[in-house]
């Protein structure tokens, strides 16, 4: 059973990152899921101070709140003239900075550990049950993934057009009256969201690869966003389950591993991808060139 | 207050930890102006994370916990990554803010992997690891120090002989190239400091907050010129009192990081640069803006009153 619940949060969080993940590598903006994981840090520790306790609720609020002051700041610094690195690059480790200080200003009535923070536990999703009226409905953190994967499913699906035009053709969509700011929020929140979810059971250096990794992979396998979605998800899912074996193979971190996994699938689809890869880049230019001459 | 600073002068470790967090400060600073320039701010974060599977792989190949050993692995494993960055986005139409975060990753989880490895290896020897990781300038000992100022004298140098050169490839390598400058050579060395800057601050700092110490005081530096020496000196100043600030205000205080109050004493900083700067600041922008205004404002009134005497002299020259 525990294969199970492991495997169902890594793939969890890889449909929830997957999906999200495609959006950002095509509106070039994969290093804002990583400013976000790091930057929700004073959050999560003002979510501490304020209840005394891990109350997963009041955390994901304050780290989702922490997460559109980050986005809104990068917004911010971008719109007066600076690089978009840059400003992602200052925002992230300024906000991560005050998080430390707060933690560890606070180590000794806090019980919250950075390590676990950054790191996640998953091999511990099962034992953390969300008991309701007695019930022990099962873990809780398939529960919190569950339903972020549906709040992504339900605001993607309700507004996959605008999502689309504004993600290949910004301009195009403020032409036909997208409101594209607002997409770009909405986006960017569902982003925070599924970080902060994913946060406690997985840790930030999971979300953040699940939402770059098998996005990128899935890019380089086809040229239709519907299909790019489908395969991100699915190589996903893959990753976390082939890490999950690997991992116990090796008796080493899940989460790391599962990464390494999305990792060599991506280095699997730079080499052989029929169109974008690199041996069927290098083949088509010696067909061209042996037609020249 | 006074007799509290005067402690730390005199207290000869207190003041290595200074001076050595002073020069890390101005190295990176000096080190980071190049990477904003060329548009590779978050190459240092990158690089930062890219480094543990060398720590790792480096521990598990001596089996000893040596600053420079480590030193060595992070360097070969960042110049991996930046390889690896630049044949993502040269072979493949991925981009480079993907690529960097594909590389980022995927080192990153390769060196979790290996750490947890070690970790239940049962080599009780591997504390060290995650130390390193996470930065504790306070609790350096005194070789790592010397090492850290030793190498950042080192960057600091390299950068003033080679200036000419870099300022060139940061802003126009197609020019440097027909000028017949080895342009790939000296990227390869610029990224080459880079790492090494990256690596020594990781130590100081720790992994998610190395990019700062190269970006921050570089950005704010620009507000107040454009003159590229001059920005140079000045992220390496800006550089220096952050970390010379970070030091101090955190051995103050218990319980205090000096990674992260280094970090906010660069982002206060880069704030006051923002607001404050001369020409490039909001202030400075907001007032040009309110004086424009007040100008047009004028000139439309005086064209109106002027306008309105010339309509009263025609209707007069009408009569």
């Amino acid at each position: 059973m525990t294969d199970f619940w492991i495997i169902l949060t890594g793939t969890l969080v890889a449909a929830t990152s997957g999906i999200l993940g495609c959006f950002l590598v095509l509106r070039k903006m994969s290093l804002v899921g990583d400013a976000i994981s790091h930057s929700v840090l004073p959050g999560i520790a003002i979510a501490f101070m304020i209840s005394g306790s891990r109350d997963s609720l009041l955390m994901m609020f304050g780290a989702a709140v922490l997460g559109l002051i980050t986005v809104f700041l990068i917004q911010l610094l971008q719109q007066g003239g600076l690089q978009s690195d840059a400003s992602i690059g200052i925002v992230f480790t300024a906000l991560f900075a005050i998080g430390v200080i707060m933690i560890s200003r606070n180590a000794s009535n806090i019980d919250l550990d950075l390590d676990c923070v950054l790191f996640g536990e998953i091999a511990y999703v099962q034992w953390d049950t969300l008991i309701i009226g007695g019930y022990d409905m099962g873990p809780a953190a398939i529960w919190f993934l569950g339903i972020t994967l549906f709040i992504v499913l339900f605001v993607i699906g309700l507004f996959y057009k605008q999502f689309k035009i504004c993600a290949f053709d910004p301009a195009l969509a403020a032409a036909v009256g997208i409101p594209v700011a607002l997409f770009h929020y909405l986006l960017m929140g569902l982003v925070s969201l599924s970080t902060v979810a994913s946060f406690e059971s997985v840790g930030a250096i999971l979300v953040v690869g699940m939402l770059i990794v098998p996005a990128s992979t899935a890019y380089l396998l086809t040229d239709r966003l519907s299909m790019m979605l489908l395969y991100s998800v699915l190589i996903g899912a893959l990753s976390s389950a082939g890490g999950y074996y690997f991992a116990k193979w090796l008796d080493a971190s899940i989460a790391g591993s599962m990464i390494s996994a999305a990792g060599l699938l991506f280095l699997l689809a730079f080499l052989f991808s029929p169109h974008h890869g690199l041996v069927a880049r290098l083949s088509k230019r010696r067909r061209m060139k042996s037609v020249t001459i | 207050m006074i007799s509290v600073i005067l402690g730390w002068v005199s207290d000869p470790n207190m003041r290595w930890i200074l001076m050595g967090s002073l020069l890390l400060g101005l190295g990176s600073g000096v080190i980071g102006s190049f990477t904003f320039l060329r548009k590779q701010s978050l190459l240092g974060d990158a690089l930062a994370h890219a480094a543990l599977p060398g720590i790792c792989i480096a521990f598990m190949l001596s089996g000893v916990k040596s600053v420079g050993l480590f030193m060595i692995g992070a360097i070969l494993s960042g110049m991996a990554a930046t390889f690896g960055i630049h044949f993502i986005t040269r072979y493949s139409r991925i981009k480079q803010d993907a690529a960097l975060g594909i590389i980022l990753t995927v080192f990153f989880g390769v060196g979790v992997v290996l750490m947890t490895k070690i970790q239940h290896s049962g080599n009780g020897n591997q504390s060290g690891l995650d130390k390193y990781m996470f930065g504790q300038a306070a609790s350096m000992m005194l070789s790592d120090v010397y090492l850290m100022g030793a190498v950042s004298i080192m960057l600091v140098l390299i950068c003033a002989l080679l200036f000419k050169e870099f300022k060139l490839v940061s802003f126009d390598p197609g020019f440097a190239r027909g000028m017949g400058m080895k342009v790939g050579l000296y990227e390869q060395l610029l990224l080459l400091l880079t790492v090494i800057a990256v690596v020594v601050g990781i130590q100081a700092v720790g992994v998610v907050l190395v990019a700062a110490l190269l970006i921050t005081p570089a950005v704010a530096a620009r507000y107040w010129t454009d003159t590229l020496g001059v920005m140079v000196v000045l992220a390496g100043v800006f550089g220096a009192l952050s970390g010379v600030a970070g030091t101090l205000i955190s051995s103050t205080l218990s319980n205090l990081p000096t990674g992260p109050v280094t970090v906010l004493a660069a982002t206060a900083l880069f704030t006051v640069s923002i607001l404050f700067a001369p020409r490039r600041g909001l202030l400075a922008k907001w007032l040009r803006r309110i004086r424009t205004r007040q100008e047009v404002q004028s000139s439309l009134e005086v064209h109106t009153a002027t306008s309105m005497i010339s309509h009263h002299r025609a209707e007069r020259r009408m009569d």
